[in-house]
């Protein structure tokens, strides 16, 4: 019974989120509030709804009900629990749900806590947010029903991919779906203030944590998802440029442009139609991105299974909402107001700059990316787009984005003082100037410019830091009232400084382990070493372990540096009898923020066996980086969580309903 | 019936949630107003002023241009105040919006969900199978005995018999072609023994019947020229082999001398009529017949052989090097009748080539001899 509940709860939402689109826009062009207020019950109960459907599609999973064909086609009783539950988003049918499901959450939240929104935004906004949902939530009953039932149930699933059977499953996908579909609403508010014709004082206000938070989960997302590929895939590699990577990269790139263009409307209320589009193209390239991966364009791990008609009707969804999107866009946004002026040297004038670059590398991406496919549905041929392209456009691009950067949080508002900006960087210079020099004393051989990109991200973490002295005046004031100053910055300044900070560090890994990472590739006997960057590492021998539902061949190696014995490594082959599938688990020692990286290859008859040996210097700087960007967009969005309430108006003038970050 | 209570109830709900506003007097919504907000932005100007975030100047310009934002968005609330709705409409919009809400969440969801839902078909989550009376052990632990008796005593021909068919219910058909071979063995070679054996080869090879599999059926038909499952496969070796008018042949053969009550004479009609192009005949058995084991055992073929695509078609994406594979892949899809899927895999097959000409060169020339070009 339970599969069925859900499946009509499903249904049940569809007819709801159908109302929701209809009724409260309605109701928001003739002024007419009982219209308009349906909007507020109707998102809760489509959140209520969608979420029967979601927890009954769990339960199947978790209890392996193999009636269920999405269930039996995806997961086996022998599993342990975490991958049981896992498994329901780690095939198409099921992450589909998940995305529908973190759809309505959202829709649920803007109706729960918009009360301080004008009454038409609001109604407009859930409005354009049923939509989306209603697109989805037919696009899964159509094509992608994850509650299709087999009349006798098998005994036995087929199991998960073995690549998916993995704790990465558990984060990645829920984290990108939370920051694509968090850009959902930035889109939907967006065309709500194009049906208006109209932009409100409070929407970037209410938009921004939108923004914030959809970036932070994106950003870790991101991050998860390549940590995941440099340790299971087996080659060490953590960006790959592949078309899924970078389907999420595009709308990290336009969502992080949206975050600071938002921060001018908010404070300045300049940008508004330039920030609408951002708002727009964020989550079209969200929708992008869900179309390459979902619709079997691209075979990868993600396509999970291929069916062309569901690639049609993605793609129908994509053009109806960019489309139409797009097309609104260019008929109502003439009517929205300008806002206030600033000269092109100030804060806003930094944050232009900012938006420029990012833009043009989105774009960068995006040809990168489409272009390919494109030549390929016109006239066949295959050509590859690979590192190469995007190092020789995305690198350029982002280098004065780089460089600017600690400038822009220096700056005044309206009017700044660049070469007061550039005096406070000095020191920061000088660190980045010293990294320079040590990195081409210390380094043997690489790339001659690394160095320069070391450099570039000395200078972006140093700067980050030169704000926070300058803010707090810690040498030029006593300890005490540093720290009372520390104190009264307000949050978000702390969350500028946390993500630039993390940009640099990123930086500083991507650079050092593309330079000077090396690799050892051979094929070791029992008792042999091999020696990589100043470890030595021994083949042991291989043994067998089984799993519950694989078996594993290990290799055990020692790791000695300089004779002493540091521990043990045990990468293994791991095969699954019931997918007929082999997976290479890579073992991984950390040295500070570097790492040693170990994968094997099939043992062959006579005990040798082919290994791959790396040492990936820094290599964790990247991901570390990319966990104080999300800790600073949790500094930022704390920072105004407690003001984002429903204002009395009696006490609106006392305390401000809502503030903007600095 | 109790699926039914509950789906009315949720509709009930469903329908209750979103009705209730209607049903409520229209008051003053709770809502934020530009005003508000353009002061609180004044407010941010001294702020910013005092923390030299602005300069004085520039402070001053944008508390004018925030002052006339204020005075623009005050006119506005004051003229929209003075232009409520009237109450008639507002009558009238409640009903009609009750009425839309009430037809669109009765008539829709159960409509969609008569067409897609399976009310019939009972939850069996793990727990319920495994709760079954003592004795009734789970299949997993059954399999887990019979495998642990045969590893002890390889020479038990009843045992493979017994775990043979199991295995190709779990899709396991590498150990279902083992456990087939060894019954064949020990147990003395039988018709219908060669036809389970091809069978497994069948299932192994996803689909495809290869050379092996052709003979352990041709064996079985040379035992017993009536054995149903032998001559059904050789005309699906025919059809693969772009030999059609052979395979109809055969099976036109095997729906003549057939008894009026086999399971099998669906599977072979759909079969025919798929080689010929045209509809099944009809004429037979009854209606309720037909439908009975005309969906059963073609639904439960279509399942498992997609089933077994799909499996190598993951195989290939996760590890593209295998040219067999491919090669199996693309025909096991045209055989399918989805030329769409198997133009798509070889596509894929010479993307995970690319560097073997040689292997290239094959994987056109099956796309030619398949006619999927164009």
């Amino acid at each position: 019974m339970i599969p069925e509940l859900g499946h009509y709860a499903l249904m049940l939402a569809l007819g709801i989120a159908l109302i929701q689109s209809s009724m409260p826009i309605i109701g928001a062009r003739t002024r007419d509030p009982l219209l308009m207020s349906i909007a507020t019950p109707a998102a809760l109960a489509h959140f209520a709804f969608v979420a029967i459907a979601f927890a009954a599609l769990a339960e199947c999973y978790v209890f392996s009900d193999f009636s269920v064909l999405n269930v039996f086609e995806n997961s086996n009783s022998q599993m342990p629990l975490i991958y049981r539950l896992t498994s329901v988003w780690g095939n198409h049918e099921g992450s589909m749900m998940l995305w529908v499901s973190i759809l309505a959450l959202f829709g649920a939240l803007v109706a729960l806590f918009g009360n301080n929104l004008p009454a038409t935004l609001k109604a407009n906004a859930l409005g354009v947010q049923a939509w989306i949902a209603a697109a989805f939530e037919l696009f899964i009953l159509t094509t992608s029903n994850p509650f299709l039932r087999i009349p006798n149930a098998p005994f036995e699933g087929r199991d998960l991919n073995p690549i998916l059977q993995d704790p990465g499953l558990a984060f990645h996908p829920p984290m990108l779906y939370l920051g694509y579909v968090g850009f959902s609403i930035t889109f939907s508010f967006a065309i709500a203030a194009l049906l208006e014709g109209r932009i409100d004082a409070a929407w970037a206000r209410w938009v921004r944590p939108w923004v914030l938070g959809a970036w932070m989960c994106l950003t870790l997302g991101i991050a998860g998802g390549s940590y995941w590929a440099y340790y299971e895939l087996g080659w060490g590699g953590f960006w790959f440029w592949d078309p899924v990577e970078n389907a999420s990269l595009m709308p990290w790139l336009a969502g992080t442009a949206l975050l600071h263009s938002a921060l001018v409307m908010e404070k300045r209320e300049a940008l508004k139609v330039w920030t609408i589009l951002l708002a727009i193209l964020a989550f079209s390239l969200s929708l992008i991105g869900t179309f390459l991966v979902r619709s079997g364009v691209l075979t990868s791990v993600h396509a999970f299974a291929v069916d062309p008609r569901r690639g049609v009707f993605i793609l129908a969804i994509l053009v109806i909402f960019i489309g139409g999107a797009l097309s609104l866009y260019a008929w109502r946004a003439p009517l929205l107001k300008q806002g206030g002026l600033f000269a092109p040297i100030s804060r806003e004038g930094a944050l232009v700059f900012n938006n420029l670059f990012l833009v043009c590398a989105c774009a960068t991406v995006v040809v990168g990316t489409l272009y390919p496919l494109a030549l390929q549905a016109l006239n066949g041929d295959k050509i590859s787009v690979g590192p190469p392209f995007f190092n020789a456009t995305f690198g350029p691009l982002f280098i004065p984005l780089m460089i600017a950067m600690p400038f822009g949080p220096l700056m005044g508002w309206k009017r700044g003082d660049l070469l007061g900006a550039a005096q406070r960087l000095l020191v920061a210079a000088l660190l980045a100037a010293v990294a320079v020099a040590t990195s081409f004393a210390i380094s043997h051989g690489g790339p001659v410019l690394a160095p320069f990109g070391i450099g570039v991200a000395v200078f972006v973490m140093a700067g980050a830091v030169t704000d926070i002295v300058e803010r707090t005046m810690v040498l030029r004031l006593p300890l005490h009232a540093t720290l009372r100053r520390a104190r009264g910055l307000p949050r978000s300044a702390w969350g500028t400084a946390f993500a630039h900070f993390g940009i640099g560090a990123t930086l500083f890994g991507i650079v050092a382990v593309t330079a000077w990472g090396s690799e050892r590739i051979a094929e070791v006997k029992p008792r042999q070493s091999l020696e990589i960057a100043g470890y030595q590492v021994t083949f042991d021998g291989v043994f067998n372990r089984a799993g519950p539902n694989y078996h594993d061949v290990v290799g055990h190696f020692t790791v000695r540096r300089s004779g002493q014995i540091i521990g043990v490594m045990e990468p293994s082959r791991r095969t699954f009898p019931d997918r007929e599938m082999a997976t290479t688990e890579a073992a991984l020692m950390s040295r500070g923020v570097s790492q040693l990286y170990l994968s094997l290859g099939d043992a062959t008859k006579d005990g040798s066996v082919p290994v791959r040996l790396f040492f990936k210097p820094d290599v964790l700087m990247i991901w570390l980086g990319a966990l104080l960007m999300f800790c600073g967009g949790a500094l930022s969005l704390s920072d105004r969580r407690l003001r984002v309430g429903a204002p009395r108006p009696a006490r609106a003038k006392v305390k401000p309903a809502l503030q903007p970050a600095e | 019936m109790a699926l039914w209570i509950v789906f009315a109830l949720m509709t009930a709900a469903a329908i209750g949630a979103v009705v209730w506003p209607l049903a409520r007097k229209p008051r003053g919504v709770a809502a934020g107003n530009e005003v508000v907000v353009y002061k609180d932005q004044l407010q941010e100007i001294e702020r910013d002023r005092a923390a030299g975030l602005i300069g004085a100047a520039e402070g001053e310009a944008a508390r004018l241009e925030v002052s006339r934002r204020l005075l623009a968005a005050a006119d506005m609330q004051s003229a929209q105040a003075s232009a409520p709705a009237s109450p008639p409409q507002v009558r009238w919009h409640r009903r009609a919006a009750a009425l839309g809400v009430l037809i669109v969440l009765s008539v829709l969801p159960i409509g969609l969900y008569l067409a897609l839902g399976s009310p019939n078909i009972p939850g069996q989550p793990a727990y319920a199978r495994a709760n079954l009376p003592p004795g009734h052990e789970s299949i997993a632990a059954l399999i887990g005995q019979v495998e642990e008796r045969l590893a002890r005593n390889p020479n038990d021909g009843a045992g493979w018999e017994v775990i043979a068919p199991v295995y190709m219910q779990l899709g396991r058909f590498d150990d279902a072609v083992m456990a087939r071979r060894k019954a064949l063995a020990l147990n003395g070679e039988t018709a219908a023994r060669d036809a389970d054996l091809g069978e497994a080869l069948v299932a192994a090879a996803n689909g495809v019947v290869t050379d092996e599999a052709k003979r352990s059926f041709q064996n079985a038909v040379g035992r017993d020229p009536q054995n149903a499952k032998a001559r059904f496969f050789l005309g699906l070796a025919d059809e693969q082999d772009g030999n059609r008018d052979a395979a109809a042949a055969k099976w036109r053969a095997m729906l003549k001398d057939a008894p009026a009550d086999a399971p099998w004479l669906g599977l072979v009609r759909t079969s025919l009529a798929r080689v010929t192009g045209q509809p099944p005949a009809d004429a037979g058995p009854t209606a309720d017949q037909m439908a009975a084991v005309q969906n059963m055992p073609e639904a439960q073929r279509i399942a498992m052989i997609r089933g077994m695509v799909e499996k190598l078609a993951d195989r290939l994406h996760a590890d593209g090097n295998d040219v067999e594979g491919w090669l199996r892949l693309v025909r096991a899809y045209a055989v399918l009748g989805d030329s769409d899927k198997a133009k798509a895999a070889a596509a894929a097959a010479k993307r995970a080539l690319a560097s073997h000409p040689d292997e290239i060169k094959r994987i056109d020339d099956l796309v030619k001899g398949l006619g999927l070009e164009g």
